[in-house]
């Protein structure tokens, strides 16, 4: 069944705010495997010149999934998540997250298009701390297979 | 703070040396417990295959994580990362023996003004076919 088109533009309430964790950005970047001290070690983040440990770029990935959940999971969208993949991702960042920030998204769907037989549902969050300060916008673009709806 | 690779040192078209990781199935379950990304089809062949799936497959973000190694490594810094985007075209099959070899390449696509450059970066399983495609803008020294 076709997506609810009516929800292009819809935008959402906040996400509770998150925090950001040393021990969390170590985490995510033995996850990766990426092995930069600058994730893991203060000295040598502030001997770069940061304020705090900072986080991969592919961080805020972790976001995703509490800013997003009221979104995908509202039954008037009619989203199947068996149907579901991952078809692009974007960031634009103002600056790096770093430990210590506290993030709120804030969600919107920010457009619903068929392509072939299928539906690509792009969503935007722009995530700022709780100070205000715009820290970047995450753009994901969804593919639900098969339920593009079909002409005759 | 800041890029060692300078912008005028490069060119148009220019290729960055290209990057290879492995990616075994504990990858997979410890970047589900990373990420909050828990769909089974990365970490459960029985479930993978009963949905249509080769076998597991690995995260587009997982994929997306180490092409941004790749990128804030070759330029020194992550926080010279303006925008980082990634399109995922196919799907990086993960059996329990052997796991896989993913190959990144970067083209230098366009140089802005400012000292940035956008690249090109591509990535390839071992058996050749393309699963991720992305550009990223970097700021250069």
């Amino acid at each position: 069944m076709p997506l609810n088109k009516g929800f292009e533009g819809r935008e959402f309430a906040a996400a509770p705010p998150y925090e950001v964790t040393a021990e969390s950005i170590r985490e995510f970047a033995d996850a990766i495997g990426d092995p930069n001290p600058l994730y893991r070690d203060e000295a040598a983040a502030k001997e770069a010149g940061y304020e705090a440990i900072i986080a991969p770029p592919t961080y805020l990935t972790k976001l995703n999934f509490i800013y997003s959940a009221e979104m995908m999971l509202d039954p008037d969208l009619g989203l199947n998540y068996a149907l579901v993949v991952h078809g692009e991702q974007e960031y634009e960042y103002r600056r790096p997250v770093k430990a210590g920030d506290v993030l709120i998204a804030t969600p919107k769907i920010a457009a619903i298009t068929a392509k072939g037989r299928n539906e690509l549902l792009v969503t935007e969050a722009v995530i700022r701390t709780a100070d205000g300060e715009q820290v970047a916008v995450a753009r994901s673009t969804i593919v639900s297979r098969g339920t593009a709806p079909q002409e005759g | 703070m800041g890029a060692r690779i300078a912008a005028k040192d490069l060119t148009q078209g220019q290729e960055l040396p290209s990057w290879s990781y492995k990616v075994v199935r504990e990858d997979l379950v410890r970047y589900a417990n990373a990420s909050g990304d828990g769909n089974p089809i990365h970490q459960n062949e029985e479930f993978a295959k009963s949905v249509g799936l080769p076998d597991v497959i690995a995260h587009g973000m997982h994929t997306m994580g180490r092409m941004g190694e790749y990128v804030t490594d070759w330029a020194g810094d992550p926080g010279v990362v303006e925008r980082f985007k990634t399109r995922f075209s196919a799907m990086v099959v993960v059996p329990a023996e052997g796991g896989n070899t993913v190959t990144v390449a970067g083209t230098v696509a366009e140089k802005l003004e400012g000292d940035r450059v956008r690249l090109d970066l591509v990535a390839t399983t071992q058996d050749g076919a393309a699963v991720a495609k992305g550009e990223a803008i970097v700021a250069l020294a």
